[in-house]
């Protein structure tokens, strides 16, 4: 096997470039050319019609919701809408494809000549340009049985749910992604998560990784500069997690930096990802000479999406995500770098429903990004995993902010709600952690302060403030830090007469 | 033969409204002569008697207790094997579907039923309706009901010999490249290919989907419109259904059989006559244009200079299409399943002897022609220069149908030939829709209508083609020329037939 070559250096010696092929599933009702059930989890094979079974006879209707999800992805994506485009087949035989035939777009796909703007972590941008979003249809899902590993080799047979098959796919295809040199992992990760957050938020996929709703087939390829023409790439299938496609361009500059370096010639072909190895193999050799035999399927007219319906798509799509960050950043008043940590770190919705509850958004971003991290770090947890809501911070701020708890105090009521004693106001009560802002037991407390300790209230009336704090702090004691600082000082100087 | 099932559908279904006869009478003595002929003719691939009868019943039932039936109510039909019935089988004619039986109905099926006509059965066809004489069928040739000896054309030849036999008053076909009025000329009944998209497609086994047409197979022009009308209008479970109202097939045809064809222009395709037609199916067509003349049409000729393309574009794109339709067949989900006899059993070797074993010559040759004229680097060539000649040919109909409002010619260019003489020629069987294949390519109706025989005895059709959704002006004309015929016959052409059983 070749030896694999070191990252850095492999990306110091060669121009890696990138094309990435990203499946998405359409939330639909219905099935892409029936009226099959599209949900997720039912017992196999129970979500079929003769359309989805490819029985003889059986005829396809293009379900114009999942015309209405690809030219809302197409639109986002900054994608042209074609004004008529048409599906075709691709022929091929294996099982789960009922008809032996996938009905796809092929050389009309539905939206093109896009382009997508990828922010890095470090807030990078980088643009990648999309060539097309078609419409497909999914196969079903083998399982095959008997074998040690799960895959087709070794099983003894294998039994297919048509439930997927017919499932509407949009799959979105990049041009060759340049320039990106050792970001080039970074990038790929970026613009799957950026796809996955666009698909959330059009509302038309639940764009769930580990279901599958959201597949991405990687190509890599490596050229020895950048003026180099394109090298050959391999096709890695089906990576269905962003750390996944992360490491799977990782790997394969790597191991084709290790080939190129051993005179060997890259092969085209689609390679498996191995996760717990974090290594690909070789799957089929495709070359440009695999025929499918395309032609338009005559079993289905045109579609023709009018220019009015795609203007009032444009103009019903919500705001997407990069849109959003920016406004939401100028609202809060949030540095370029602290905007970042909170995207990194998955706060945004956080934070917006903080701030909707009530909170700042400096507090806001506080609580979340300091006391709540740290806890959710502890825990290696989520920070929206865990158990406590933006209104409940919203209310815990509300209550620092009226003064009834302190800074110190909120973090003890933070530990109530964490432990499901309830929201912030009934954990004050429940715990008995409201600040003593009546003067009376205050006065109380103060002049046994003082008492005690006759020379701190010597040298203050002699006119240095300094040792005030010692009172303060057995008030404060005394209080169970449950009075408001500020307010004791004032009463402590007013008592001393000074 | 009772006289009951020498009537027409349309006099058989106003006896049935006025009482005189009921429904299982009727259905009975189709299954008795269908008992009585079959074992000469083999029109049938299966038949439902007792389904037919229960349906019979139902609807004697439903009328005496005053129900309000559709006008074909009670009257039987046959469907073709290639259109799927649930819980009948449906075998298109193929090993490869040998015992599968449907969990569906074909949209046409479902209004047949809705309309509560009794089903005798499914009739014979070449496999997956790629022939032109019946004799690919998996299950035993049709006879010709004329001459037992020779074929009952191709594909529906099964639903013509039936209709031609009286054992079956109307029956389904469905016409690719000319396999519902090819089989009617050489049967001497009357066929029709609506409008493509005027009847829906879904549940019929597809051939080529860009061609495939389901349609009337009659004794009278009046029964085919009957039909039609029934079957026809749109289906939103086919995308390529059209979504206008039907014109008004049925007056049409009652208009026409008055016999006036004043002011109708009828056009002569110049390119379908002469060289290669029969003499005698050259001299019937002559004398029905006189016919015509007599009834006030204008006869005029034209021409359709690339008609003589046709067949060569049809052999490229039916292939092409049903080399994909026929994929699905492959032993994993319904229908013949064959393990490799030895070796592993994987799923490509199963599809492989499945299908090895499944399809029949004609197939698989069709299945071959087709993979190669879609292959990387061949496509353009083949399929894309097809589809030119698919446009030329629509832009001669449009130019034609400027000038005229129907066109006219011999629907097939010989009588029926004999069992056998060209099943091992494909091309001189292929010869056979040279005259029909232009309208499935540009998707225009058309109507073959019997007018009379031949010098060696056998009938011969005369073909009416209109343009798209104008399917009116084939029952108007052939009903016309229906009328003038059968006044000089004294009767219909049936019965000059032989009898049979």
């Amino acid at each position: 096997m070749t030896q694999m070559v070191d990252y850095a250096d492999a990306v110091r010696r060669y121009d890696p470039v990138l094309g990435i092929e990203v499946h998405v599933e359409l939330g639909t009702r219905t099935k892409m050319f029936c009226s099959a059930e599209a949900s997720f989890g039912a017992a196999p094979n129970t979500q079929t019609t003769p359309v989805s079974l490819g029985l003889p006879g059986a005829l396809p209707v293009v379900n114009g919701t999942a015309v209405e999800y690809a030219i809302r992805i197409g639109l986002a994506l900054n994608c042209q809408i074609a004004e008529s485009c048409r599906f075709a087949r691709k022929n091929y035989f294996y099982p789960d494809v009922p008809k032996n035939f996938q009905t796809s777009q092929y050389d009309e796909p539905i939206a093109f000549e896009g382009w997508l703007d990828v922010e890095l972590e470090d807030g990078t941008i980088h643009r990648v340009e999309i060539e097309r979003a078609h419409m497909e249809e999914d196969a079903g899902k083998n399982t095959h049985v008997g074998g040690s590993t799960g895959r087709i080799h070794g099983a003894e047979y294998s039994l297919v749910d048509y439930n997927r098959a017919g499932i509407p796919l949009v799959e979105i295809v990049t041009k060759p992604i340049t320039g990106v040199g050792d970001r080039a992992p970074e990038v790929a990760r970026a613009y799957v998560q950026a796809l996955r957050d666009i698909f959330r938020v059009l509302d038309v996929s639940e764009a769930k990784m580990e279901r599958g709703n959201v597949r991405a087939d990687v190509n890599v390829s490596l050229r020895p500069t950048p003026e180099s023409p394109l090298g050959t790439r391999t096709e890695t299938k089906n990576v269905n997690s962003f750390r996944s496609v992360e490491r799977v361009v990782r790997h394969e500059i790597s191991r084709q930096a290790g080939a190129l370096d051993a005179g060997e010639i890259i092969v085209q072909e689609t390679r498996h990802w191995h996760e717990d190895t974090g290594t690909t193999t070789s799957g089929r050799v495709k070359s440009d000479a695999e025929d499918y035999r395309y032609f338009p399927e005559p079993d289905l007219v045109p579609v023709e999406p009018s220019r009015e319906w795609v203007e009032e798509i444009r103009a019903t799509l919500p705001e997407l995500p990069q849109a959003r960050r920016r406004r939401l950043q100028t609202e809060w008043g949030y540095a370029d770098a602290e905007m970042r940590d909170v995207v990194n770190a998955g706060a945004i919705e956080l934070i917006e429903a903080t701030v909707a509850a009530g909170s700042s958004p400096a507090a806001a971003r506080k609580w979340w990004m300091g006391e709540l991290a740290r806890r959710a770090k502890l825990n290696d947890a989520e920070l929206a995993d865990l158990p406590i809501t933006p209104a409940q911070i919203g209310e815990l701020q509300g209550l620092v902010d009226s003064g009834r708890i302190n800074d110190k105090i909120a973090r003890q009521v933070l530990d109530g709600v964490l432990a499901g004693e309830g929201d912030p106001e009934a954990v004050v009560v429940a715990r008995g952690l409201e600040i003593v802002s009546d003067d009376g037991p205050l006065l109380a407390a103060i002049d046994e302060a003082l008492a005690a300790q006759p020379d701190v209230v010597e040298k203050v009336r002699g006119g240095n403030q300094g040792p005030v704090g010692a009172i303060i702090g057995a008030v404060m004691k005394a209080t169970r830090g449950q009075a408001d600082a500020k307010r004791v000082r004032e009463l402590v100087l007013e008592r001393i007469g000074a | 033969m009772t006289e009951l099932t020498r009537l027409s559908a349309a006099v058989l279904a106003e006896k049935l409204r006025a009482g005189e006869v009921s429904s299982v009478e009727a259905t009975q003595a189709y299954l008795d002569r269908i008992a009585a002929v079959e074992p000469a003719v083999h029109a049938y691939l299966h038949v439902s008697a007792q389904e037919a009868l229960a349906t019979a019943r139902d609807v004697d039932e439903r009328r005496a207790a005053g129900e309000e039936l559709h006008p074909l109510a009670g009257v039987p039909i046959a469907v073709k094997d290639v259109v799927v019935t649930q819980g009948m089988p449906s075998t298109a004619g193929s090993k490869i579907l040998e015992g599968w039986v449907p969990p569906y109905d074909a949209t046409l099926v479902e209004r047949i039923r809705a309309a509560r006509m009794p089903i005798l059965g499914k009739t014979n066809m070449d496999e997956f309706a790629m022939g032109s004489s019946t004799e690919h069928s998996a299950y035993g040739n049709t006879h010709n009901p004329w001459d037992l000896d020779r074929i009952p054309g191709g594909s529906g030849g099964g639903s013509a010999a039936a209709v031609a036999a009286f054992a079956a008053p109307l029956a389904i076909g469905t016409d690719t490249g000319g396999s519902i009025r090819q089989p009617g000329a050489v049967t001497g009944t009357v066929g029709v290919k609506p409008t493509y998209g005027g009847v829906s497609r879904y549940g019929l086994i597809a051939l080529a989907s860009s061609l495939d047409q389901a349609g009337p197979v009659t004794r009278t022009v009046l029964d085919s419109a009957l039909l039609h009308e029934l079957i026809g209008g749109h289906d939103p479970r086919d995308s390529t259904s059209i979504p206008e109202p039907l014109p008004d097939v049925v007056g049409a045809a009652r208009q026409g059989a008055l016999g006036d064809l004043t002011g109708v222009r009828v056009g002569v395709v110049e390119q379908l006559q002469g060289e290669g037609y029969q003499p005698g199916v050259q001299a019937r067509f002559e004398e029905s244009l006189e016919l015509l003349k007599e009834a006030g049409a204008d006869v005029v000729e034209v021409s359709c200079p690339h008609f003589e393309y046709a067949l060569a574009a049809y052999y490229l794109i039916l292939p092409a299409e049903a080399s994909s339709n026929l994929a699905k067949f492959d032993g994993m989900r319904f229908g013949l399943r064959v393990e490799p006899e030895e070796g592993p059993v994987t799923a490509e070797r199963v599809m492989a002897a499945t299908r090895g074993a499944g399809f029949g010559d004609e197939v698989k040759r069709r299945i071959i022609l087709g993979t190669y004229a879609l292959s990387a680097g061949y496509y353009d060539a083949y399929y894309g220069s097809a589809q030119k000649v698919r446009t030329l040919i629509q832009r001669d109909f449009a130019a034609a149908f400027d000038q005229v409002d129907v066109l006219v010619s011999p629907t097939a260019p010989t009588t029926a030939f004999k069992l056998g003489e060209k099943l091992d020629d494909p091309l001189a069987m292929y010869l056979n829709d040279v005259a029909t294949i232009p309208a499935n390519l540009a998707g225009v109706p058309g109507i073959s209508v019997p007018n009379g025989l031949s010098d060696d005895g056998l009938p011969v059709g005369f073909q009416v083609l209109a343009p798209a959704k104008a399917d009116d002006r084939l029952y108007r004309v052939g009903a016309a020329l229906e009328a003038a015929l059968e006044a000089r016959w004294g009767g219909p052409l049936l019965d000059r037939a032989p009898e049979l059983g």
